[in-house]
């Protein structure tokens, strides 16, 4: 609860940097484009938004109407934020949340693997994979296999969706024709994550398996994939688990710039492009929405985390 | 310092042993960080990439800022090393453009009736070097002829502008922009993490929450809105500095925990209680006695930091957000290569990624090297 106020007032001092204040830059936009709008109008919105009063009453005023779900109009594009925004912002997350899935889905048994074959080729290659993971920075990632893409196999790897259904209402065919064109954002944003939990994972599980109780375990004839599975593995992976807390962040965090590269129909493209030409509150309000729903992301892994970890269970009821 | 190789933690014959025993924390550190092969070689990777820092405007041959239309997307141009004779003999030819008459796409054709020579310490362009001593040598170029309009080793942008000269030049930008950021935030997270360990109670608490709620947000949305706050009326020096604020307040988060843990940790130690019941004064006890024990722990955890605000800058100016022209970084050189037309048409401008990539390794490598080396357990 703490966190998202700091962050509505994080939001609203981003909102409130440029020097200009958002109503007399929607005024001048309006008047380029032909569209004056009155100065009656204008002072109307400077009322609303209490443009004139202390910076307090601003923030109050603000927070007050966000609560009641009034996010405000963008000017760039004359419609309600919340319209702009549309399918946006659960794309984004279906395309963090997807990509945390395959790092989970990936790094647990690429981990597993090097740590139980230490030292082998394919330990050496997952280690190489993964340091290439943590050295580019996505947006390069992103650059070079669209670039790829169009040499080797000429198709265009950007987007989510193909032409035909871009804006078309959502069916069972746009379903399926996302769930195309996912894969590949995905994988990319998932790979510097895969190696990061590769590296812990691997690293945890080799400190475990030179543990008294697995050479026990392996004297007393137990299965090789039993002794590993049942229990080191377990233990291995706790700190694993609560890497998850900054694992969507750093993953939302990603996801926007690999959409501005790959030009994917996410909130990325749309908050640069706010930011750039200055409209001020469809860019805070995708700034703050990202930060909340990460935020609520956040806590249910928690909990999650809470119910897969008898541990924690264990410390809470303590 | 001796010059073979002591493993300090095998068993010992008695003389390398005394010197273990007698060896400084210095030389200990120095010894465990010479046997990770891969850290000493991104040492020297990175050491190398400084010295091309302090040397950019001797490196570079041609002048960044030179444009011109008419060398618009030259493709990387091949150095004959031996002259048509057979003798050694680095030479270049001399490129005519061709307009292609339907699609006016300029192609470019080397002539080798009209080679230029390639010298070292050639003379080029005039520029000051260290920004004091004006001088034109430069550490090659032709000898016949300006380099400028004929020297383009990894081809020019649409602007006609070197590349190789830019990377050079982009390498300064890049590089000191992340040591400068990775400096303020060390103040930043040395100051508040040493607070929060040394004091702990209520202060502790107010600053570890403030760092969770920084960890727990996509920062990258964040730092997009305070980097577009910029002025577009700043001089490129004002843009410079304010990026390296907001980068620097990416990385301090992760420093600062370290610090806090190292300093919480050394608190309970014998050697720290035994000062104090020696009755040595606090500040004594800090800059005597723990700052020594953790500095080693500081630099490694810093090398660590670094990659990841080069990241950001590059990030940042990439999205046209961070640095902008004229000011030249490896951010900015990429965002020409940012769409697919441009990338078909000239897939050399990527080379920008290159360095990136690079000195992002070598620092990794590097600072887990010196993390293993300063760990006395390791």
């Amino acid at each position: 609860m703490i966190t998202v106020v700091a962050i509505t007032l994080v939001t609203f001092i981003i909102m409130k940097l440029p020097p200009v204040d958002f109503v007399t830059a929607y005024a001048a936009q309006a008047a380029a484009s032909g569209s004056s709008i009155s100065p009656a109008e204008a002072d109307a919105m400077r009322l609303a938004y209490g443009l004139n009063q202390p910076v307090w009453v601003q923030y109050w005023k603000w927070l007050s109407m966000v609560a009641t779900g009034d996010f405000g109009r963008s000017f760039e594009y004359s419609r309600p934020v919340t319209e702009v925004i549309g399918d946006r912002l659960w794309l984004t997350m279906v395309l963090s949340i997807a990509a945390i899935i395959v790092t989970w889905i990936l790094a647990l048994p690429i981990g597993i693997y090097s740590a139980v074959r230490q030292y082998s080729v394919s330990d050496y290659a997952f280690t190489f994979v993964g340091f290439i993971g943590l050295a580019v920075p996505s947006f390069l990632l992103a650059l070079i296999v669209m670039y790829l893409g169009l040499r080797l196999f000429n198709v265009n790897l950007g987007g989510l969706f193909s032409p035909d259904y871009q804006l078309a209402p959502w069916s069972w065919g746009k379903f399926l024709d996302l769930l195309k064109h996912l894969p590949v954002p995905m994988l990319i944003l998932a790979l510097p994550g895969i190696a990061q939990l590769v590296r812990i994972m691997r690293a945890n599980l080799l400190d475990e398996l030179r543990r008294p109780y697995v050479v026990t375990a392996r004297a007393r004839g137990l299965a090789e994939r039993r002794v590993i599975l049942k229990y080191p593995v377990r233990a291995a992976l706790n700190p694993f688990a609560s890497t998850i807390g900054y694992l969507l962040p750093y993953t939302v965090s990603g996801s926007i710039i690999i959409s501005v590269v790959l030009s994917l129909p996410t909130v990325g493209p749309l908050l640069l492009h706010s930011l750039i030409s200055q409209d001020m509150l469809l860019g805070s309000t995708i700034i703050l929405l990202l930060g909340v729903l990460t935020v609520i992301g956040t806590l249910l892994s928690d909990l999650l985390l809470m119910w897969i970890d008898p541990r924690i269970r264990a410390g809470q009821l303590r | 310092m001796s010059s073979t190789v002591i493993d300090a933690d095998a068993p010992l014959t008695t003389e390398a042993e005394s010197r273990v025993a007698v060896a400084t924390q210095r030389q200990l550190i120095w010894w465990r960080f010479k046997k990770h092969k891969l850290a000493v070689v991104s040492a020297a990777i990175v050491l190398a990439f400084y010295l091309v820092t302090a040397f950019a405007d001797t490196i570079a041959y041609s002048e960044p800022f030179d444009s011109q239309a008419a060398r618009s997307y030259i493709p990387p141009q091949p150095i004959h090393w031996f002259d048509a004779g057979g003798k050694f003999h680095p030479q270049v030819y001399a490129l005519k453009g061709k307009r292609d008459p339907r699609t006016f796409k300029l192609s470019y054709a080397p002539d080798a009736g009209d080679p230029r020579d390639l010298a070292l310490f050639a003379h080029g362009y005039p520029y000051r070097l260290f920004g004091l001593f004006p001088t034109d040598i430069h550490l090659f170029g032709v000898s016949n002829g300006r380099a400028t309009d004929a020297l383009f080793l990894l081809g020019t942008d649409q602007l006609g502008r070197d590349v190789f000269s830019r990377l050079v030049l982009a390498t300064r930008t890049s590089l000191t922009i992340g040591l400068v950021s990775v400096a303020l935030s060390l103040v930043l997270c040395v100051l508040l993490g040493g607070i929060s360990g040394l004091f702990g109670g209520w202060t502790d608490t107010v600053i570890q929450r403030v760092i969770e709620i920084l960890r727990s947000i996509p920062t990258i949305p964040l730092w997009m809105g305070l980097a577009a706050a910029i002025p577009a009326s700043w001089s490129p020096e004002q843009v410079y500095f304010a990026i390296t604020i907001i980068i620097s307040f990416i990385g301090w988060t992760e420093l600062a925990r370290v610090v806090r843990g190292r300093f919480l940790a050394l608190r309970e130690e014998d050697f720290i209680v035994a000062a104090e019941l020696a009755g040595a004064s606090r500040l004594r006890i800090i800059f005597k006695h723990m700052v020594p024990s953790f500095l080693s722990h500081i630099i490694a955890a810093t090398t660590l930091a670094l990659p990841a605000m080069i990241i950001s800058e590059t990030t940042l100016s990439f999205l046209g957000l961070g640095l902008r022209p004229p000011a030249i970084s490896w951010g900015v050189m990429l965002q020409d290569a940012q769409n697919l037309e441009t990338l078909g048409l000239a897939p050399w401008l990527l080379v920008a990624a290159l360095p990136v990539i690079v000195v992002i390794l070598a620092f990794n490598f590097l600072g887990d090297g010196l993390r293993d080396a300063a760990d006395p357990y390791g």
